[in-house]
């Protein structure tokens, strides 16, 4: 009988810790406990004898933290080899009579992915792959991920074991007294991911003992429609007499657990501190009970790094705003690869209030796959939202959801036959909320019963990739009612049949309804408010609108969703009546008076040398207003911070009100046709394993303000990037960071690289551990202490160009 | 000798105003800049956890620096530190990987609040290190000990190498999700490590932070 069949029979018992009997059998602090299953074999198998003995039926062989970071491939095989063998003459000479399994158990690696920690996604993916093959290759039963303490991590894991195997695999998490992972997931956002990437089991291990894990279980029983597991610790530790003991003992153990397996769980067992006599009470306090039957659970729901956002309580609102459709600034910004402008919009829509964000950076002329997987993780690292990945490209779609930190929305598959071959399959493998329009090789069908009947297909394809209607949401597409009268009312239909009938969530673009209208804001907030109330379950839209939110908070007061219609006075009392006047505002009366400006930047007052700014360039050449009252005030501060009157802050606040007052003379410049007055070109990086870009941004920021055209790439770059950037660019200056002394010879391997490739350019280097000297010795041109220096120096070399 | 790793939460302890400020390089704020320092303390609030993971080990001094028992190292200010210690309390603390989210948000599109918030963290993690080795303290003073004050790897002579044996003996990564990088740069990059020194006698009033460190062209030296 196969493991999975077992565990549609009955509850599972899994086994106890491995660490803390080996420790008992002399394993020292920090040794690497896999090396026992080649020098203390016996050791090893009488562990999982005991606990064969004591009634599991699935033992994790001793691989916790068999990988090749830790193990030369050879060694790694011999150990993979080694803890099958030993588990394997375990389960033969056991005398327990229930079914027994062998599980190749894959922890955690230690290092933290990008881009907080160093450790790329990939390699992640490559180094739990070598391990699964080997499992595979010497006959393991299933594969037990457990301990992840990541949701990234556990992801990365999850892929590799399904990429390199068909056996069952079981993920369980490990999480904090805050009820989450230690990177932030919530239960609900973990089996959220888990259950869309397939995993036939998941739950929760390690950490506390079993109360204090039951809420989290709890949790996972409420979400999950896989079985559920459970490994607590027997409670804490402490320390008796220079011995490790845990404060939960075997029979309080087995009846806490128990209670959980009355609740639901499937699979029981032990980590940190249990033993063969907790498994062995386990067993027999939890013989007699009928196993939960694990039900479906019909949640609709997507899911960031941190919580997941379900779909039915409230109208979702997902935010369109990144999308470079009809959009110029955001065209230039894609073109220019300005990541900051994506997240700045993301960031905007955030605070709006959007739940999801909906991501498309689609345009002819650039590599959309690159640019998509960028905007993914450089929105995941910031922003804690739910992505919907937003693309007509197959390729592009498959590697933004392969790096998306969670459980995507994906937007989208229609009934076309081409279209769901391309995409259901990668919504079986990573998961993912499938956005899908009812059109089909005909086009959209005029009726609203023309749409269901392709929503039925498109239900019934996706059920052959084991997708559930749960995870399909379907848009009923919108058009516009000034040219076909009857255009809203079909699509409404079929939202309302979709939603009762079919009983699946609905979503839909809803200002296309209005084009070609005057005054689109109010036919579209208004079809909105109809959607609404037809079932619509969420909409892609402005959220800058004010007409849109102002329905939301309506209709979810008037719904009864709104507790003491608390959100909607808070918007209300903050609503701006939109005049129907000029869209851009003039600040009115505002003094244009140069010397204000100066000293607004020189006091770091950003909304005001944005508006001062504003007020000036209606009257004097922008060009005039940077020369005779922008530079003047920052060469104030400069001065006062080289002179130690000014201190960094403040440095840093008259340097962002000056960014913004460049923003207004970007602009103006722009309308005019004229370009920018940039010096040269200035390519800026944190070295290579070099995690800390603080000090570099500072350089970049006040570099940018004295008119220098900054290449940012970033932190943790490669010297071959930076090589690359120098040439393309033929910059002049380079300037490299390094905060650490083990970072130092990045830094120095990037600029003999440099020399070779870049002869012509001038290297500044900066960083807490550097001075002259060193900076001498790795071969810079110029060590720079603070941002100043560095302007100086580029300034300096900018004149003999 | 405790073979165990044990693990603690804090509350957050109070905040001192006056480190934050020496920590953004300043010595004091404009009245813009301090309505932004409550602002950025407000906003890190929820983005803070206070974790420590410790275990004890065994201290013996040898010729050239001491012998930890998972790592023997060669080191003259370590030896110095240690010298008259029986034993000594290794622990990795950190306040959370939030907080570098929140810094990495601001990095870009505000730095100087990303500036200020790295200078939270900075004084957060020391109050943090500052309250536990108050605990371990008043614990050893109960049982007529003394100890030392904090060191980590990186002062004076002690390898930063160091970093990756204290890694696997306290198994950081498990146990307050502390990470290092290849370049042994620690994530969430507000974190500490260090070893506090235990020995049999009274205590002996601990030297200032920075007058025991060796790095005299340090911008944040405080004597």
């Amino acid at each position: 009988m196969s493991v999975l069949e077992l565990l549609k029979r009955e509850v599972v018992f899994l086994d106890g810790g491995m660490g803390t009997l080996l420790q008992a059998e002399g394993l020292a602090a920090g040794e690497h406990p896999e090396r026992w299953n080649l020098t203390r074999p016996e050791v090893v198998q009488g562990v999982h004898r005991a606990y064969f003995d004591a009634g599991s039926h699935i033992v994790n062989i001793n691989t916790f933290g068999a990988n090749s970071l830790k193990f030369s491939s050879e060694e790694l095989e011999s150990i993979v080899r080694a803890a099958v063998e030993n588990a394997d003459i375990a389960r033969k000479t056991s005398t327990g009579t229930q079914e027994k399994y062998l599980a190749l158990d894959i922890g955690p690696t230690g290092r933290l992915l990008r881009p907080y920690g160093d450790f790329d996604f990939e390699e992640a993916v490559a180094v739990f792959a070598e391990t699964v093959r080997l499992g595979v290759k010497y006959g393991v039963d299933l594969i037990f991920i457990e301990t992840m303490n990541d949701s990234y991590e556990t992801k990365a894991a999850l892929l590799a074991a399904k990429e390199n195997s068909t056996l069952p695999v079981m993920v369980s998490n490990a999480y904090g007294e805050d009820g989450k992972l230690m990177t932030g997931a919530s239960p609900a956002a973990m089996v959220a991911m888990l259950e869309g990437m397939g995993a036939d089991a998941i739950g929760v291990n390690c950490s506390f003992g079993p109360r204090t894990l039951a809420p989290v279980v709890e949790e996972y029983l409420r979400c999950a429609s896989v079985p559920v597991l459970l490994k607590p610790n027997a409670g804490l530790p402490r320390s008796v007499d220079g011995r490790t003991v845990f404060d939960v003992e075997p029979t309080e153990f087995a009846a806490d657990v128990a209670e959980m397996i009355r609740k639901g769980v499937r699979l029981a067992g032990g980590c940190c501190g249990t033993t063969p006599s907790h498994i062995a009470a386990l067993a027999a306090a939890a013989a007699e009970i009928v196993p939960v039957p694990v039900e479906k659970k019909s949640i609709t729901c997507c899911a960031s790094y941190t919580h997941a956002v379900v779909f039915g309580r409230e109208p979702i609102l997902i935010g369109e705003r990144i999308n470079p459709t009809g959009k110029k600034r955001l065209k230039e910004a894609l073109r220019a690869g300005d990541m900051d402008y994506i997240l700045q919009e993301g960031i905007a829509q955030q605070e709006k209030g959007v739940h999801i964000l909906d991501v498309n950076v689609g345009l002819p002329e650039i590599d959309e796959t690159a640019m998509l997987t960028a905007a993914v993780c450089e929105l995941q690292a910031i922003l804690d939202l739910p992505l919907q990945i937003d693309t007509a490209s197959p390729a592009a779609m498959e590697a933004a959801l392969r790096r998306c930190n969670g459980k995507a929305m994906v937007n989208s598959v229609n009934g076309k036959q081409e279209s769901m071959d391309a995409v259901f399959p990668l919504v079986a493998k990573y998961g993912g909320l499938v956005v899908a329009l009812t059109l089909d090789e005909s086009g959209i069908p005029a009726t609203a019963e023309g749409r269901v009947d392709i929503a039925r297909r498109i239900l019934t394809e996706a059920a052959k990739y084991g997708i559930d209607k749960k995870d399909i949401v379907f848009d009923t597409l919108c058009l516009t009612v000034s040219a076909d009268n009857a255009a809203a009312l079909e699509t409404l239909r079929a939202l309302k049949i979709i939603r009762e009938e079919l009983g699946c969530h609905t979503s839909l673009g809803v200002s296309n309804v209005s084009f070609g209208l005057p005054q689109r804001d109010i036919v579209n907030s208004t079809f909105f408010a109809l959607a609404l109330e037809s079932g619509l379950s969420a909409a892609i839209m402005n959220p800058h609108s004010g007409d849109m939110l102002r329905t939301w908070y309506a209709f979810r007061t008037l719904h009864g969703l709104d507790e003491n219609c608390a959100d909607y006075i808070s918007f209300a009392s903050n609503y701006v009546v939109q005049a129907s006047a000029p869209q851009t505002a003039v600040p009115a009366a505002v003094e244009a008076d140069g010397s204000a400006l100066q000293r607004a930047i020189v006091k770091g007052l950003k909304d005001k040398a944005l508006e001062l700014t504003a007020a000036l360039t209606e009257t004097v050449p922008p060009l005039d207003v940077v020369r005779q009252e922008i530079i003047p005030a920052l060469d104030t501060v400069g001065k006062g911070f080289e002179e130690k009157k000014v201190y960094l802050p403040q440095l840093l606040m008259s340097a962002e009100a000056a960014k913004s007052a460049f923003t207004v003379i970007k602009d103006k410049l722009s309308a005019q046709g004229t370009g920018g007055a940039d010096k040269c070109p200035f390519v800026i990086a944190t070295v290579r394993g070099d995690i800390h870009d603080i000090g570099k941004n500072i350089v970049r920021l006040l570099l940018e303000n004295y008119g220098f055209a900054v290449t940012d790439l970033g932190k943790d770059v490669e010297p071959e990037r930076i090589v690359e950037e120098t040439v393309k660019l033929h910059a002049p200056l380079v300037g490299l960071s390094a905060l650490m002394t083990t970072t130092v010879p990045a830094m120095e391997e990037t600029i003999r690289q440099l020399r070779k490739a870049a002869p012509w350019c001038r290297i500044v280097v900066g960083g807490a551990v550097l001075n002259q000297e060193y900076a001498d010795s790795i071969g810079a041109d110029q060590y720079a202490g603070d941002a100043m220096e560095t302007v100086r120096y580029a300034e300096e070399i900018w004149k003999t160009l | 000798m405790m073979d165990v790793v044990l693990v603690r939460s804090y509350a957050p302890p109070p905040v001192d105003r006056r480190e934050i400020i020496r920590y953004m390089s300043a010595r004091e704020l404009t009245e813009e800049l301090t309505a932004l320092l409550e602002e950025c303390l407000r906003e890190a609030e929820g983005h803070l956890r206070y974790a420590v993971c410790w275990r004890e080990v065994p201290v013996s001094v040898t010729d050239t620096g001491v012998d930890l028992g998972f790592a023997a190292v060669e080191s003259a200010s370590l030896r110095k530190q240690l010298t008259g210690c029986g034993r000594a309390v290794l622990f990795g603390a950190t306040v959370g990987l939030e907080l570098d989210r929140l810094i990495a948000r601001y990095s870009r599109l505000q730095p100087v609040k990303a500036l200020i918030l790295q200078a939270i963290g900075a004084e957060r993690v020391e109050a943090l290190c500052d309250a536990f080795c108050a605990d371990i303290r008043r614990q050893a003073q109960e049982k007529g000990e003394f100890t030392r004050s904090r060191f980590s790897p990186g002062y004076g002579d002690v390898p930063l190498a160091l970093q990756q044996d204290i890694f696997r003996v306290l198994d950081c990564a498990r146990m307050i999700g502390l990470t290092l990088n290849g370049s042994l740069l620690m994530t969430p990059t507000k974190s500490v490590t260090a070893i506090i020194g235990i020995g049999d006698g009274s205590q002996q009033p601990d030297k200032e932070k920075c007058s025991a460190c060796t790095k005299g062209d340090c911008v944040f030296r405080n004597l």
